[in-house]
């Protein structure tokens, strides 16, 4: 009996060796991004191909609503009697019989479900689900699963994005671009956000099975135990955060550590208990750029607090919009999210933002993050976005609120790449350096001109 | 064990209420696993709680340590059913109740000429949503802590028992090779 035992056990120690295999077959976006980015050239296309990923995800978020189940013709009033009757249909477990039955023979009141055999071929004719999702499975860890389910667990689409704005913090930075120090940043942070958004669905199990969006994750599904999800989770952050303290500089193994405690212990439980949760996931979003910052300058200059600032306020009117087409879930789900509770504040908020984004813009010349083509070359996408965050707050429908958000998941990846286009060079700050220090330095300018 | 008398469960006991304990019963919940399998199965997501079911498999020779981890997750699975089933529920009933009231006050019937069920756009739902958050905020309060301990709890024992599973298979191997 117990030669079956051991493949469970070792299940654990299992993950480990498949981690590799895991990250083998993730597409590489990172390869593509580190090729362009040595030519200084992020390409739109990188930044379009997952735009296109997360609008698909989105989209068939935003279109789908949470369908009350068809009921029969019977008053829907008289359902929280009929839930009561039909708690008390027991289940109990009696002692194992000693026919050595694996399963052990159930005695006892045989109460039916009344509700349950029609009810059941109803719901799944009203939910257009997968046949496959109707039936029981055996909880049994598939190798050849693995690496799907673990991408889904680490969410690893958004991850792909935290990691490209961190690049693109890398990217703006003014020193000479060092590509090891940009792969492992990058690494780094990835690892890092893996172990968080795996620390973030372990958490939320249950409200993520009442919600259309978040109920086919894998652990609602129960496709992966919530020991391995911790181990994975583990299994990512500590090598993630080692590798940015040590292979990086602490700073930035700092900054990602905090990152990872901000999104899993104050984000995700303060999603249940206050509006400010919105806030704190903003912060989390503009933490990113600035670890990229840090990773190439290694200290947390004015550049590096205004991308983390375009970052943050950014959050909201992408947020908030989205937020606003999932009142009903949040409401049932029991998320305390401005959309339900200040309606008035989330349009407000999202707008106030959008506006912060012009004026953010404007501030990168000042210190010398970018040329002035930048905010001139900016201005129409910022003032779009603006506009359709003025529609947003005037409005206050689904469609104005679908526009604000499909529009912020073009609008950040351009401006971005816009940002990047307008960095101004380390010659032209040379240049810059040299007509102020004249006399003296004037002959070393000389020097350093001749090739 | 102690689930206490949380006001989001209810006076639920495990221990004194043994006709709430889950069982692999084939009628009950329409699905009985094979004989031969060793593991635990999990269902489609129910019709009023969404969660799923798990039918927890019962080895022969379950130890104290393993019996604790699957009364621990049976226990959490009944609780979550319990709150989430009524609380979708009532929520659907309290929807239902504004919907016919809103209407009536609009002079409205609950069906249109066609038949079809009116309903309300989202705007006027909006009163609804955040009242019946903030009517329920306590109550979520509660399950959020009792959740999360539970969670916590089940994981910890889940690697309790992994590891003296490892443990065990690591003797079983020892023993073997020295015969």
């Amino acid at each position: 009996m117990s030669a079956v035992r051991p493949p469970r056990a070792l299940a654990g120690l299992l993950v480990w060796r498949l981690k590799g295999a895991g990250t083998r077959h993730i597409p590489c976006p990172f390869l593509h991004l580190c090729r362009a980015a040595n030519d200084r050239l992020i390409t739109f296309q990188y930044f379009n191909f997952l735009k296109r990923m997360y609008v698909t995800q989105h989209n068939r978020d935003l279109s789908q609503r949470a369908k009350p189940k068809s009921d029969p013709v019977v008053s829907p009033f008289h359902e929280l009697q009929q839930l009561d009757r039909e708690k008390k249909v027991i289940h109990r477990i009696s002692p194992l019989s000693p026919a050595h039955q694996p399963w052990p023979e159930a005695s006892g009141r045989n109460e039916l479900r009344e509700v349950k055999s029609p009810a059941e071929t109803e719901a799944t004719a009203a939910r257009a689900e997968p046949r496959e999702d109707r039936q029981w499975k055996e909880m049994k860890l598939r190798l050849d699963e693995l690496p799907g389910i673990l991408a889904r667990l680490s969410k690893i689409k958004l991850t792909a994005l935290v990691v490209s704005t961190a690049s693109a913090g890398f990217a703006m930075a003014p020193v000479p671009f060092d590509l090891p120090c940009f792969l492992l940043a990058s690494l780094g942070t990835g690892l890092a956000s893996c172990a968080a958004n795996s620390i973030n669905q372990f958490f939320e199990v249950p409200f993520d099975s009442n919600m259309n969006r978040t109920k086919n994750r894998p652990l609602v599904r129960g496709q992966i135990s919530p020991l391995l999800a911790v181990c994975f989770a583990a299994s990512c952050g500590v090598p993630g955060i080692a590798l940015l303290t040590l292979g990086v500089n602490p700073l930035t193994g700092a900054l990602g550590a905090f990152n990872i405690f901000l999104y899993t212990c104050c984000y995700t439980p303060m999603k249940r208990m206050s509006i400010a949760n919105t806030w704190v996931g903003a912060v989390v979003g503009a933490i990113p750029p600035v670890m990229g910052w840090t990773a190439a300058t290694g200290s947390l200059d004015a550049g590096a607090l205004l991308l983390g600032g375009i970052l943050y306020s950014w959050q909201f009117p992408h947020f908030n919009a989205l937020s606003w087409g999932l009142r009903e879930d949040y409401s049932r789900g029991g998320y305390c999210m401005m959309s339900v509770t200040h309606p008035g504040l989330c349009r407000r908020v999202a707008l106030r933002h959008c506006l912060a984004l012009i004026g953010l813009s404007a501030a990168a010349p000042v210190l010398d993050i970018t040329t002035w083509t930048f905010p001139i070359i900016s201005l129409p996408i910022n003032l779009y976005i603006s506009y359709l965050g003025f529609r947003f707050y005037r409005d206050a429908d689904r469609s104005s609120s679908r526009k604000l958000f499909f529009c912020s998941l073009w609008h950040l990846p351009m401006l971005l790449l816009v940002m990047f286009t307008c960095k101004k060079s380390a010659l032209e700050k040379e240049d810059k350096g040299d007509l102020l220090g004249k006399g003296e330095s004037h002959g070393r300018a000389m020097e350093i001109r001749l090739p | 064990m102690d689930a206490g008398t949380t006001p989001g469960f209810g006076k639920l006991r495990i221990i004194e209420r043994p006709e709430l304990e889950l069982t692999h019963k084939d009628h009950v919940l329409g699905f009985s696993p094979p004989a031969h399998s060793h593991n635990d199965w999990i269902g489609p997501p129910d019709k009023h709680s969404n969660l799923r079911p798990v039918i927890f498999y019962v080895p022969p020779e379950e130890s104290p340590l393993e019996r604790r981890l699957r009364e621990a997750r049976q226990e959490a699975q009944a609780c979550n059913q319990h709150f989430w089933a009524r609380h979708n529920c009532a929520f659907r009933q309290e929807k239902e109740e504004f919907i016919y009231s809103r209407l009536k006050a609009k002079g409205l019937e609950m069906r249109d000429e066609t038949g079809q069920k009116a309903t309300l756009n989202a705007e006027e739902m909006a009163d609804f949503y955040k009242d019946f958050l903030s009517k329920n905020f306590r109550k979520h309060m509660q399950y959020n802590r009792d959740w999360y301990k539970r969670n916590f709890t089940i994981t910890f024992l889940m690697g309790q028992v992994a590891l003296a599973r490892a443990l065990r298979w690591l003797r079983w191997k020892k023993k073997n090779v020295e015969r």
